[in-house]
């Protein structure tokens, strides 16, 4: 099976490119959304194909290389496919998720204009992500990288007769180039640094790992390279510095945002570290840096989402947060609990997004029925919606409660893992503990808000449009169920021991990551049953004030949040304002950068380049304004310069 | 006694009556007249140095000299022609289309 592993992301890029091609032609809805979800769905078949014959296998690394890429002296670079654990689960999320946003879309798109060009989009993401995590080396993934990110530019700019579509999808295309430049240097600094002094010219992963010690554990080459790389996942994995362009993508169709914004390619950059988890935990420094970025980004994120009342911005600032748990865990080496709180995450966020389409698509219907032009995405104007929408508010109440980490469910199991390696962790802090479980109780809080400002409490929707609400197609809500499903089960998985559970994942990917972490000495928490327990109730506890807090304020008196507001005028608005991020950013990097754009064009361009090109001209002209004045145009001059010409150079012979 | 110096004087003599012609006349007929002179005080000098010095290859010479004057004369005249067609005049005054 391992040699069809060049059929994954084959798949999509077919689909890509029929529907791209001929979509236009093909015109039907149905078929077109059926060979972009089948495409997926087949890479979904073989990668579970693939999952079951490494799960059984003891070698756990296996190559495959399709072709040379280049070769230039010692680069040799090749398209190469690398399946091990841990790109295996990757490709399980990316597939399996990836098929049921496919199919959601196929209803949720339905009567949009250049509907197979969302879908070639579509399948090209999906093959573009495919690559990035089967690469087998740097540059492969690189292409997947990039691949990504354009893709997510052009669905983020799918309307883009909407001025603020396009708007969105640029600044999120040139916030991840900054990213993106990272990485490039990282990788650069890598092969050069590995090959010039230790001899091994080479971006392969697997000798990365192999010959990433050679660098010296804790060298300043070695956090430097890594800095570097966590600059590109910044970037794609919308932390801070670079985490602005993440609410604003929310102006792309809603499955995009389930799996690009959501589900995938924002865990790229957990799934990179875990990818060069070796040459990480040679950096304590750096993963020092993560693990701060991680915490800051997910308490900041999660401060901004507790004031949003647009349902999807408030989800797009609860997955900046939830990314940043992701880093968190990277940060104190609990490379697994990252990898499985994207995998949770995946799937309770997927389903969170994807049934906030559902209700964005009703709201959207009933007010376009009933000729309203009320924001159908703004939660102020819905309430109420779990008695017209039962399926989809079950699913949405299921992940919710997921994402707030009650026990049971998956979110439960993947947030108190983190939790614990952040405060046990040999790499871990009680300050970075503090932070999260804030966070954690933030999030619960601004969800159940979502939750119940949503599907709870007064129907605050035009009157006339409320006969217009009902419960969206099968198409929709067959994925809703399936991710809710995940969404409580998905957990178990990875059960802890001190519960009665056996790591499984953990086990599973230890051939990853259990070399790295033996090395360079990252141990797993060591705490006594009872405190273990401990923290468990009180992260719990965290999140259930948060959900107490949320119900007394959105449920049981909805004047209280008015009241707080009046209270704290300027911490509401700052809030609301998202902290004045973008504002800030644009005072100090944007406008500047726009200044010297226009100072280079008035002041460089037009003067100094210009100046050289028309002063050549001038200069030509005006000796050419001299010479001319000898074209008399009288023929009797003429003949007289040629004789006094001949005269004058026979004298030179005879005389001179 | 007519000694080479006597053809070579007389060449001389026809050739500045030659210059003089094409410097100061205006019909472009007689300036290229006056080049048809030229060009035989120029023949003249080959002819009687192939005399004096017993070569053959100054009067082959003349034969190439004065085909290319009739290839000339033809070209010449026609473009004189055609020239006279649209500005009905010959002078050289006339001939300046190509002045800036």
């Amino acid at each position: 099976m391992y040699d069809k592993l060049w059929l994954i992301p084959f798949f999509p890029l077919l689909g890509s490119i029929i529907n791209g091609l001929l979509g236009k032609k093909i015109k039907n809805e149905t078929i077109i959304g059926g060979i972009g979800t089948l495409a997926i769905f087949s890479s979904f078949i073989v990668s579970v194909l693939c999952f079951m014959e490494l799960r059984l296998d003891t070698v756990k690394s296996h190559q495959q290389v399709i072709a040379s890429w280049m070769s230039v002296g010692n680069l040799q670079i090749e398209w190469g496919f690398l399946l091990d654990p841990l790109s295996a689960v990757m490709l399980l999320v990316v597939t399996g998720v990836g098929s049921l946003i496919h199919l959601y879309s196929i209803g949720y798109m339905h009567g949009e204009e250049g509907f197979y060009r969302y879908f070639s989009y579509l399948n090209l993401f999906a093959f573009s992500m495919l690559m990035l995590v089967l690469g087998n080396n740097a540059m492969v993934m690189f292409v997947g990288w990039e691949g990504v990110g354009l893709c997510s530019y052009l669905l983020i700019g799918y309307y883009f007769h909407k001025q603020s579509a396009g708007d969105a999808a640029k600044k999120a295309f040139v916030v991840n180039r900054i990213g993106d430049f990272g990485f490039l240097l990282g990788i650069f600094l890598l092969f050069w640094t590995l090959g010039s002094e230790h001899g091994i010219w080479t971006l392969n992963f697997v000798e990365i790992a192999q010959h990433g010690h050679l660098l010296g554990a804790g060298s300043v080459v070695v956090t430097i390279i890594t800095l570097c790389f966590f600059l590109g996942a910044t970037g794609k994995s919308a932390q801070i510095p670079l985490y602005t362009w993440l609410p604003d993508a929310m102006e792309g169709p809603t499955p995009v945002s389930a799996l690009i914004h959501a589900a995938t390619m924002v865990t790229a950059g957990v799934y990179m570290i875990g990818r060069m988890n070796g040459l990480f935990a040679m950096a304590p420094d750096t993963m020092l840096v993560i693990a701060i970025v991680g915490a800051a980004t997910a308490i900041f994120a999660a401060s901004i989402g507790l004031a949003q009342n647009d349902i999807k911005r408030v989800l797009a600032y609860s997955t900046v947060s939830q990314l940043g748990y992701m880093f968190l865990a990277m940060g104190v080496g609990a490379f697994t609990a990252g990898i499985f709180h994207l995998m949770t995450h995946a799937f309770f966020k997927a389903c969170l997004f994807l049934g906030s389409g559902s209700v964005i698509h009703a709201m959207h219907h009933a007010l376009h029925k009933a000729h309203a032009h009320d924001d159908p995405q703004d939660m102020r104007n819905m309430g109420g919606l779990r008695k017209h929408m039962p399926i989809t508010f079950l699913t949405f109440l299921i992940s919710t409660i997921a994402i707030a980490g009650l026990p049971g469910l998956s979110g439960f199991f993947s947030k108190d893992e983190i939790l614990l390696w952040s405060l046990a962790g040999n790499r871990g802090h009680w300050l970075l503990w503090l932070v999260a479980s804030l966070a954690a109780g933030m999030t619960a809080f601004y969800m159940f808000r979502l939750v119940f400002m949503t599907f709870f409490g007064k129907e605050r929707i035009a009157e006339k449009a409320k006969s217009y609400l009902h419960e969206s197609p099968l198409v929709i809500t067959i994925p809703l169920i399936v991710l809710a499903v995940l969404a409580v089960f998905g957990g178990y998985l990875n059960v802890p021991a001190v519960l009665g559970g056996a790591h499984r994942l953990e086990t599973f990917l230890s051939p990853v990551f259990g070399a790295a972490q033996q090395a360079y000495g990252i141990e797993p928490p060591h705490m006594s049953h009872a405190a273990e327990y401990g923290l468990m109730g009180l992260a719990v506890g965290i999140a259930l004030v948060g959900i107490g807090l949320a119900y007394l304020m959105y449920v049981k008196n909805p004047e209280m949040p008015a009241q707080l507001v009046a209270k704290a005028q300027g911490l509401y608005r700052a809030i609301f304002n998202k902290w004045y991020v973008d504002e800030i950013y644009d005072a100090l990097f944007v406008n500047p950068t726009k200044k010297a754009g226009t100072f280079l064009w008035k002041g460089f361009d037009v003067v100094v380049v210009d100046g050289i090109v028309n002063g050549v001209g001038y200069i030509v002209k005006g000796f050419s304004g001299a010479l001319r004045l000898t074209q008399s145009g009288l023929v009797h001059n003429y003949a007289l310069a040629m004789v006094v010409g001949v005269i004058v150079m026979v004298a030179y012979y005879v005389f001179g | 006694m007519l000694t080479v110096y006597h053809y070579l004087g007389l060449s001389a003599i026809l050739f500045a009556l030659g210059t003089y012609g094409v410097l100061t006349r205006r019909n472009a007929i007689v300036i290229f007249m006056c080049i048809e002179l030229m060009l035989n005080a120029v023949n003249l000098t080959f002819i009687s140095l192939s005399s004096y010095l017993n070569n053959l290859d100054g009067q082959i010479f003349v034969f190439f000299v004065m085909s290319v004057a009739a290839a000339e004369a033809a070209v010449g005249l026609a473009l004189m022609i055609a020239f006279f067609r649209n500005k009905e005049s010959v002078e050289v005054e006339d001939f300046n289309l190509l002045k800036w």
